[in-house]
């Protein structure tokens, strides 16, 4: 979630309280030994691992069908799914946010019911559903659809995981801007879709934006809930993370690593917006 | 819509819309789908349920699922706390860079971070060839596949902490201090109870997220049946077999024990909030 | 001495909190730190706990140098302005934390630590609270634990910051007097810090008033409201008339109006002064009684429960004068707007001073 700036604190310039020189150097010293075991050491690994046969071998591996075909299907998924979720999150917190009803409790903690399913599991639940064994899915594949190890399945799978994600930002932005404008706009006379289009909208816009961003991250890094329904077809059904596994399971490191690079660099690009719209969002609500 | 209608009338325009494809968008994505681990698991009958759930193999990949997950979550909280009180309360150069940092693991596709511990652990790896010195083996052993799920956790620690830490009024401290406490005892005392919630909270998201997680682990795990078999891949390999019903019955009491560990989760925020807010 | 503190000066980046302060406290006494907000009272009260190091100056607790102790180890009683209350423990845990984290060998047994927390609670009148958690109290409420808990530890002295001020009015007022009778009990160096007059005026032994750093006077809230040595200390302890005149001969000129200048500036060269008169220092009546009255009309009357304010044009004043005169007086003239009456103005105070308001 976004942070949410806090009031600002009383005028009278305070000493913080703070610990001795010694106890912060060695406390820094630990967290910074994590950061460099787990964050930064497996960073580096990976362009290491990439350009360990050199910048032609990199880009080689970057370029070729196979991993050109995977960067667009996943990218497909990713211009379907995330318009349709922020869709859904939009107006999920628009139903949560702006008007009492019971069982309220109960609908926000559904919304979060992706977060606590096994990816694996996702991808699960749409073979049950639509797979060429199942009733349903024999009868799609009679009038020559197929859902399961091919494009829509690896679509709806996506759709399940990153479900959760724009609604998710949206409602505690939401709720804690209440709803005095839109009911203001509402005694002036606007209508709903005026109220939202201008009111609601212009108030939500970074948290959207963010959610969406989130959303798209998730899409292009999902694996578990892929790998099940995909089939690993070569050329077909592999979505970057599928082609990186395959290459990996292969031994082909440095080309397994040239194209995980790539969703290394749109990872640090996601937490880069992330601090970039913080920023935005706490400039912002100083006019509010 | 009755059904969700509250006493208060309600003013802004558009709740039967909205609330309509929410419903409907709820129930086609989500509510449909999942429920077909039931009914795919209830033909099975109790007996062969029971015989599927409780094969030695199973049963072994529950376990490893459970331990590593509690581990690692019990590592997170400590690490989470430490990093959490480092970014709030210090400033140093680079604090930024690391606060921004924190957020990498959500943003990183598990099978990156799987491909890339595995390598990095691995004898001939940075790290791995170290640890092979003194052999330990990190790589197909429990101990890899909680490093994974230490990496994958991490944030759900520090970001819930953050908040509170940031929130605790500078005179709670000062009035312990006024009162003879140590920089300790006021830690420990006052504190610490007081980011408990938090602590609690991140570090039960972060297990059951380590309960399910597939892609960061497989790499590492080395999938060593009875050994390090983690239960998401009993699911996957129950699928490879066309075992759709053995699949969801594995699947069925995985998602039991994450849902359950969120209500428990839930019931215990609901408590802490009535007691002291 | 209770308190000694000697040339204290704290500077912020950009401007200076305390400028040389020395204020020395009795033991036993009640004090109030009176000032506008950012003065640097709260400053001044931080630094006697030990929250804030001072830049320079000394700080005597009881004939101790204390300058540079840690406040663990001042043994000072702080009262928040928000309560500052811990959360997560009772009102019990509250009272007795200060008590607990001694070192071993000076903590009280377990049963003791008991009995004086109850005592304690029963001298706040909240020993009933003594299993509820602080989300459980009212703000009064919490403002008396949060005493009880500051008094637990035996503190050489007590220090309050605004400790009224987050509460309702009503409240406030019922505190304040319950306070002062406490004080009157247990007796001890207690400096509280405030910006409402009032409740200096009601509550103090003697009164500290603070203006940008610096102490502008000291004294009895009688001393202090009844010879002000100033125009700041004369404004901030209540509501005035101000006329700017000349001073000459001996006499101050207000509009067309004279009064004998006060005796130390009596023989002054002429210049600009200030004049100050209290509403409830103004008298009202329908005939004149002497030569120094004015005559003016009332131009709006303003009902204050048992006192009645009034707005007056004045002949040869610019400005309308404000007076507040009981409500018997107001119903006997018989009174309203638009009426002719006659204006004395019984105690006008002069200063040459430059401050402005």
């Amino acid at each position: 979630m976004l942070k949410q700036p806090t009031p600002e604190s009383a005028p009278i310039i305070k000493k913080r309280i703070s610990d001795p020189l010694p106890v912060q150097m060695a406390l820094i010293g630990l967290t910074l030994l994590f950061f460099i075991t787990f964050i930064f050491l497996p960073l580096g690994l990976v362009f290491a691992q990439a350009f360990s046969k050199g910048w032609e071998y990199y880009l080689e591996s970057i370029r070729e069908p196979y991993a050109l075909e995977a960067v667009k299907l996943t990218l497909t998924t990713v211009a379907i799914v995330v318009p349709l979720n922020a869709l859904f999150g939009v107006t999920a917190a628009w139903a949560i946010t702006k008007f009492n009803f019971r069982g309220k409790a109960a609908l926000k903690t559904l919304l979060d019911l992706p977060f606590a399913v096994s990816p694996v599991i996702a991808g699960l639940i749409f073979v049950l559903l639509v797979g060429s064994r199942t009733p349903f899915g024999s009868w799609l594949g009679e009038q020559g659809i197929k859902i399961i190890f091919s494009t829509p399945g690896i679509v709806i799978a996506t759709l399940f995981v990153t479900f959760p994600f724009v609604a998710r930002e949206l409602i505690p932005l939401m709720e804690a801007q209440g709803r005095d404008e839109e009911e203001a706009a509402l005694t002036l006379g606007a209508r709903g879709w005026q109220i939202f289009g201008k009111i609601t909208l212009p108030n939500i816009r970074w948290g959207l934006l963010y959610g969406m961003i989130l959303c798209s991250a998730r899409s292009i890094g999902e694996f578990g809930a892929v790998s099940v329904v995909s089939g690993h077809i070569r050329g077909q059904t592999n979505t970057i993370p599928l082609h990186v596994e395959i290459l990996y399971s292969e031994y082909n490191f440095a080309a397994s690593f040239s194209v995980a690079s790539i969703l290394v660099f749109l990872a640090l690009l996601t937490v880069g917006v992330k601090v970039t719209l913080e920023k935005q969002f706490q400039k912002n609500s100083f006019h509010h | 819509m009755e059904l969700f209608q509250g006493k208060r009338r309600n003013i802004l325009p558009g709740f039967g819309l909205s609330m309509g494809y929410t419903v409907f968008y709820l129930s086609a994505i989500v509510i449909v789908p999942l429920s077909m681990i039931f009914f795919n698991t209830i033909p099975m009958g109790w007996e062969p349920f029971l015989h599927t759930v409780t094969a030695p193999r199973v049963l072994a990949s529950y376990r490893l699922s459970f331990s590593t997950a509690l581990f690692a979550a019990i590592f997170d909280a400590i690490v989470g706390l430490l990093t959490a009180w480092v970014l709030v309360r210090y400033r140093f150069a680079g604090r930024q860079f690391l606060d921004a940092l924190v957020d990498l693991p959500f943003a990183l596709p598990t099978a990156v971070a799987g491909i890339c511990f595995a390598t990095l652990y691995s004898p001939v790896g940075w790290l791995g060839e170290t640890f092979a010195k003194w052999n330990i083996e990190i790589i197909n052993s429990p101990t890899g596949i909680v490093v994974a799920l230490i990496f994958i956790g991490f944030p759900f620690v520090v970001r819930t902490i953050q908040p509170v830490l940031e929130e605790v009024e500078q005179e709670i401290e000062e009035a312990a201090q006024c009162l003879g406490a140590t920089r300790w005892q006021t830690f420990r005392k006052i504190l610490l109870p007081h980011l408990f919630p938090a602590l609690l909270t991140g570090s039960t998201l972060a297990f059951a997220r380590g309960i399910g997680e597939y892609g960061s682990v497989i790499f590492i795990a080395g999938n060593l049946p009875m050994k390090t078999e983690i239960a998401p891949l009993m699911i996957m390999s129950k699928l490879d077999q066309f075992d759709y019903a053995g699949a969801s019955a594995v699947a069925l009491v995985l998602l039991l024990i994450s849902f359950s560990m969120l209500l428990l989760l839930n019931a215990v925020q609901e408590w802490q909030q009535k007691e002291y807010r | 001495m209770g308190i000694e503190l000697q040339n204290i000066t704290k500077k912020f980046t950009g401007y200076t909190a305390l400028d040389n302060i020395s204020l020395n406290v009795a033991s036993g006494e009640l004090v109030a730190l009176l000032g506008p907000s950012g003065c640097g009272k709260t400053t001044l009260l931080r630094i006697i706990a030990g929250l804030e190091l001072p830049d320079s100056g000394k700080i005597i607790l009881e004939q101790k140098d204390t300058t540079n102790l840690p406040p663990r180890k001042k043994n000072v009683g702080f009262v928040f302005q928000h309560y500052a209350l811990f959360r997560r423990l009772t009102v019990f845990e509250n009272v007795a934390f200060g008590l607990k984290v001694l070192p071993m060998r000076e903590r009280p047994s377990r049963s003791a630590i008991q009995e004086r927390v109850e005592h304690l609670l029963k001298l706040v009148q909240m020993d009933w609270a003594i299993k509820r958690y602080p989300s459980q109290l009212s703000g009064g409420q919490r403002q008396r634990v949060a005493l009880a808990r500051a008094l637990a530890v035996n503190p050489k002295v007590l220090l309050l910051d605004e400790p009224f001020s987050a509460l309702d009015a009503k409240v406030r007022q019922e505190l304040r007097r319950w306070l002062r009778k406490l004080h009157d009990e247990i007796h001890v160096t207690s400096i509280f810090v405030t910006h409402d007059q009032e409740e200096a005026l009601e509550l103090a032994d003697r009164i500290v008033v603070i203006n940008k750093g610096r102490i502008e006077q000291q004294g009895t809230p009688q001393e202090v409201y009844d010879h002000p040595v100033n125009a700041f200390v004369y404004n901030f302890l209540g509501n005035v008339n101000v006329f700017h005149g000349r001073i000459k001969n001996g006499k101050v000129t207000l509009g067309t109006h004279h009064v004998d200048a006060p005796d130390e500036l009596k023989h002054t060269e002429e210049r600009a002064s200030q004049a100050f008169v209290r509403p409830h220092e103004i008298g009202i009546s329908r005939i004149r009684s002497a030569e120094t009255d004015l005559a003016g009309t009332i131009q709006e009357v303003r009902i204050m429960g048992g006192q009645i304010g009034l707005n007056l044009a004045c002949e040869g004043f610019e400005h309308p004068i404000d007076a507040e005169i009981q409500r018997e007086l107001y119903l006997n003239l018989q009174l309203a707007k638009g009426e002719k009456v006659f204006v004395s103005l019984n105690r006008v105070r002069v200063f040459t001073s430059d401050y402005e308001i």
